[in-house]
């Protein structure tokens, strides 16, 4: 899989780059500011780029803004932001399209390899990888609202890690629990907030924007 | 008929209170002028430095309530100009002595005393006159009605009519009729000339006016410098209680690893995950307190979206409006973001609130913002309130903070802040 890194610290873009190539992903450019993420993303046309949010030469969500760049320019393409914080306001405008193939985590993340890089993989193959930040926020926030105050305590659990982007094994290997059970629970998550039966994996996408939607 | 009794009303309200300010601002006008004249001569005899403090207040209070009363009737606003006294007056005689030499040096202590002669001359004709349009005329109806008969032998003056019959009577109705009518469009200006005689003696003289603003930005300048202060040495405590003291446990902790990695390489493993959750927990002290310093959405996209980023993280419903056709200078937005994060903490805290609704917008070369929840009302700027530490937050910036807040809501929190957007 072949990848485009945006990082503008030369310590973590070296890191990653030895972290990836180590999972036999194929650096195809490592960038360290805004105008050459943009030129790389459209030229090398990469599997999935992993994107630092504040990149030179202005400092500010410039990474940011040039992967939404990227995605309107060519819609799906898939791209996992890095951030040293996590805002809600941000995880929206990435999921806004409903694409899916997005990603959204804190850098400490990059501390557990295997989570990371499974992250990544989620991401490149059009799934979602939300920051349990953003989703605890959301669910903590959410617990009164009516839709989601629906959800029993089980179903709440499950959807928090929907949100976060695992796959029905994860989950169930997570709260111990059947994959059977997990597929139930998630179709029902699905029925109350009111998600029609289609692509199973679009339908996830949908849930975390559902939450984001009734803010 | 309409339009008459539309204008009756503060037309009679305006001769009422010029009645009652020509009666009771008069007798008080000119009991405070002779004290305080006597007051001040009597200084040299020893008696008038008790005496003198004791009367000036007395005449502040006086004209205190006249500027009141300009604002609440008339519209006519009145600055008020008294220089401060020094927070570290001394108490008994000295103190006494000094406060007095103080009054005595503020000019507007002079010009105090010279509005007090004006009130009592001009000042009480302006309001007779509002008062007169509209009670004289009251003598003329009836004169006409009937007591022109105890007259009739020695004519009465009503105006310049000799009232001695029935026919001069009528006249005199006639005459009232028309200063009635002149009363109902003169008593409210006449009443608000009054003020505004008030007003140019009374009012801050330029040097007054500038030598309050070099107060109040002294003042302001104190406390910005007190405020960061305590926020240095807030960041300062954090740094070395939090991060800092991680840290030094996770270099600890991968020193024993480096010693125990090949005896016991179970316990190496162990310190090592130690070692790791220490730097999570390092870096999200770090994260909270640049949040706390200067939060990175603002830095990133200014006021409008950090607004809205702390609106997301609310435990209530919000509804954030954002017009700002650019940016603020860096310390106004931080300074706008803390006091908007302030109002809506003091609002989860205390409100009860189900919504809040933020507004900002940017006209005039003022910026303005707005906070308004449904929740139980009640709220003040007292001492030691978040609203008062809002104000000083704003005062540094020129910046002023309003609240309306009835009991049983709703509560708006109200911020103004002069500034140019880019």
């Amino acid at each position: 899989m072949r990848v485009v890194l945006a990082e503008d610290l030369f310590l973590l873009r070296d890191g990653l780059v030895r972290m990836l190539e180590a999972y036999d992903f194929e650096i195809a450019a490592a960038v360290e500011t805004g105008p050459e993420l943009t030129k790389a993303l459209a030229e090398l046309e990469p599997d999935v780029a992993v994107v630092d949010v504040r990149l030179p030469p202005s400092h500010t969500d410039e990474g940011l803004q040039c992967a939404l760049a990227a995605r309107r320019a060519r819609p799906g393409l898939p791209v996992l932001v890095l951030s040293q914080h996590v805002e809600q306001l941000y995880a929206r405008e990435l999921l806004a399209d409903g694409n899916g193939g997005v990603g959204y985590l804190l850098k400490d993340r990059v501390f557990d390899a295997d989570q990371f890089i499974d992250a990544v993989r989620r991401v490149a193959t059009g799934g979602t990888a939300m920051d349990p930040q953003v989703i605890s926020q959301l669910l903590s926030r959410r617990s009164q609202d009516k839709p989601i105050g629906g959800l029993t305590p089980r179903e709440r659990e499950v959807m928090e890690l929907v949100a976060q982007g695992r796959s029905n094994a994860a989950i169930a290997s997570q709260l111990v629990i059947t994959e059977r059970a997990v597929a139930k629970h998630t179709s029902n998550i699905f029925g109350k907030l009111d998600l029609p039966p289609s692509d199973d994996d679009n339908r996830r996408v949908l849930a975390v924007l559902a939450y984001l939607d009734r803010g | 008929m309409k339009v008459f009794s539309g204008r009756l009303a503060p037309s009679a309200r305006a001769a009422g209170r010029g009645l009652f300010l020509s009666v009771v601002g008069l007798a008080v006008s000119i009991t405070l002028f002779v004290l305080a004249v006597l007051s001040i001569s009597f200084i040299l005899l020893g008696v008038g430095v008790f005496t003198t403090p004791v009367v000036l207040e007395a005449v502040r209070k006086h004209a205190n309530q006249r500027r009141l009363w300009a604002m609440t009737w008339s519209d006519v606003r009145i600055p008020v100009p008294y220089r401060p006294f020094p927070k570290d007056l001394r108490p008994g005689v000295t103190g006494q002595v000094e406060r007095t030499t103080l009054m005595l040096k503020d000019p507007a202590t002079w010009r105090d005393l010279l509005w007090l002669l004006v009130d009592m001359t001009a000042g009480t004709v302006l309001a007779v006159l509002a008062a007169a349009l509209m009670i004289y005329p009251v003598e003329g109806l009836v004169l006409a009605a009937g007591l022109w008969r105890v007259f009739q032998d020695d004519p009465y003056w009503y105006g310049f009519v000799p009232v001695d019959s029935q026919a001069t009577g009528i006249a005199a109705l006639a005459l009232g009729v028309v200063l009635f009518h002149l009363g109902m469009r003169a008593s409210e200006p006449l009443l608000r000339s009054h003020f505004l005689l008030a007003r140019t003696v009374l009012a801050p003289t330029r040097d007054e006016q500038l030598a309050q603003r070099v107060e109040r930005l002294t003042e302001t300048r104190h406390e910005a410098v007190d405020t960061a202060a305590a926020e240095l040495r807030r960041i300062e405590r954090d740094l070395h209680d939090g991060a800092q003291a991680r840290l030094v446990a996770m270099g600890m902790n991968l020193g024993t690893v480096e010693a125990l990695i090949e005896k016991d390489p179970a316990q190496a493993k162990k310190l090592l995950a130690m070692a790791r959750e220490s730097s999570a927990e390092a870096l999200t002290e770090l994260r909270d307190l640049v949040r706390g310093i200067h939060p990175p959405v603002l830095a990133e996209r200014g006021l409008g979206d950090a607004v809205r980023a702390l609106a997301l993280r609310l435990p209530v419903a919000s509804e954030v409006t954002v017009e700002l056709p650019g940016r603020a200078e860096a310390p106004v937005e931080s300074a706008a973001y803390f006091a908007v994060s302030e109002a809506l903490t003091n609002t989860v805290k205390h409100a009860e609130a189900e919504r809040v609704y933020v507004d900002l917008h940017h006209a005039e070369g003022m910026l303005r913002i707005s906070v308004t929840d449904d929740g139980r009302g009640g709220a003040t700027v007292g001492r030691g309130s978040g609203l008062s530490g809002i104000e000083r937050r704003l005062g540094t910036f020129d910046g002023v903070l309003a609240v309306s807040s009835p009991a049983g809501g709703p509560t708006m929190v109200t911020m103004e802040i002069p500034c140019e957007l880019s």
